[in-house]
């Protein structure tokens, strides 16, 4: 138990220096942006959130069918706090794209495939989300959010790919061909995605304790009404 | 195989006969349609050119929302009387009844559709250039794949108690796809201002756009998923 408390604490610490780390590289270490100044700084959260809001819904939809093929309480709470948090972090990447889009294409909006397909996963998963408020048992709950889960992550490419067609302007700043910016921008880059794949993981774990503490709650209520 | 497809022919019998005694669901939608066509000439002006930008839009905006009406419907009417326990039991593969439900849905639509296009043709005046073998197909793919995966979100909000408010918030992010593919095609097919540049006519231009592609993936993908699922949808 103690040493699981002490994992517990030196995730939550790093994932606190690694946040500092890349506010430090972010704001101080990456040099300014020539055409559209400071602004573009905010370009580093952007891109940490964006990266983990997907993996967030992707590992929903493994979780999903990890509950589909186990029936285990574990992998419906991992599905709910992983919705949970993606959603938080896909709605911080749709601000701060906003305001880095403000600034670059001189729009807060633009109907590019990338910014459209965040919307529309920011959709899925408020539904996925809906759903799962509108059932009480927690079985049916687990069950038909989970299935709810794989359809909406399974059709993200199509999603993608039919909006691409439709319209696109997005900045490719990562291609195969190497990364298109300053060499002393990687750090914060680098330094922010790992500080929010750390955080997923912590507000992750802390959700699901929630879910966990709650049901250990119930049960004790139905143990004493049972006296 | 021929046993599970009599099976689903069943099931399409059954909803098409308990429609047609009430005849409830195609005619609500059939109106609603037809009301949304009429409320939209009135939003924006038939009489002007700029309509016919957003024509296609409004189309399959009024053949969409018909149709999550009649969607709602499909799987709530089995909550009286247990008639879904009574489904269940049936000695069948749970996925005929997805097949059977989703069948009927694809006529109730595709009636409502044949019944307002004229109507809707006529009152945005858009009948000399139509091209009507290749809007046909465009409508039977669109509101297939709508069609599959409403049955599908039906079943699954269903369950719930606050499943009308619930299916289209599932329902419209997931169709998107349908929808961007649909109105561009349809944009193309009755020559609207708002077609992506200019296209060689007949088949092959038509083909030569991505969105027929993207139907028939979306239509084939959104078969597959049900068959695969559907039986963890309708779990007593």
């Amino acid at each position: 138990m103690h040493r699981r408390l002490f994992r517990w604490r030196l995730a939550v610490a790093a994932a606190g220096a690694l946040m500092l780390l890349a506010l430090y590289f972010s704001l101080v270490y990456a040099p300014t942006e020539r055409t559209m100044g400071q602004v573009q700084r905010v370009f580093y959260f952007h891109l940490g959130n964006a990266w983990n809001a997907f993996l967030a819904f992707f590992l929903v939809m493994v979780a999903s069918i990890g509950y589909l093929k186990t029936r285990s309480r574990r992998w419906d709470i991992y599905a709910e706090a992983l919705a949970e948090v993606g959603v938080v972090f896909t709605t911080v990447v749709l601000i701060t794209g906003s305001i880095w889009g403000r600034a670059a294409w001189n729009t807060w909006w633009t109907w590019d495939p990338r910014l459209t397909t965040t919307l529309v996963l920011w959709f899925i998963y408020d539904g996925y989300l809906a759903l799962r408020a509108s059932l009480e048992n927690w079985e049916t709950r687990a069950r038909l959010s989970a299935v709810y889960g794989i359809v909406g992550f399974v059709n993200v490419p199509i999603v993608f790919m039919s909006i691409r067609w439709w319209r696109t302007i997005h900045p490719v700043v990562i291609s195969l061909s190497g990364m298109d910016m300053d060499p002393r921008m990687v750090p914060a880059m680098l330094a922010s995605l790992l500080a929010f794949t750390l955080l997923l993981g912590v507000c992750t774990v802390l959700r699901a304790q929630i879910s966990q503490s709650a049901d250990a709650l119930q049960s004790m209520k139905d143990a004493f009404r049972q006296d | 195989m021929r046993a599970y497809w009599r099976q689903v022919g069943w099931i399409l019998w059954k909803e098409l006969r308990a429609e047609w005694r009430t005849r409830q669901t195609v005619t609500s939608m059939a109106i609603f349609a037809f009301l949304v066509i009429v409320v939209f000439s009135f939003a924006f002006d038939p009489t002007r050119d700029v309509t016919r930008q957003v024509l296609p839009g409004i189309l399959w905006i009024a053949y969409l929302f018909a149709a999550v009406l009649g969607l709602n419907r499909s799987f709530m009417v089995e909550r009286f009387n247990d008639s879904l326990l009574g489904l269940l039991s049936a000695p069948m593969d749970r996925s005929t009844i997805y097949f059977g439900k989703a069948a009927a849905n694809l006529l109730f639509v595709l009636l409502v559709e044949a019944l307002s296009l004229p109507v809707f043709l006529a009152l945005y005046d858009v009948l000399p250039d139509l091209r009507l073998e290749e809007l046909l197909l465009v409508l039977l793919l669109g509101t297939l794949g709508f069609v599959e995966v409403g049955t599908f979100l039906s079943a699954l909000s269903a369950n719930s108690r606050s499943s009308e408010l619930l299916l289209p918030l599932l329902l419209f992010p997931v169709a998107l796809p349908v929808v961007i593919a649909s109105v561009q095609l349809t944009a193309v097919l009755l020559a609207a201002p708002a077609a992506a540049g200019a296209v060689a006519p007949g088949w092959a231009g038509l083909w030569s756009l991505p969105w027929l592609k993207v139907l028939l993936v979306y239509d084939g993908v959104f078969l597959l998923l049900p068959f695969l699922l559907f039986d963890y949808v309708l779990e007593v």
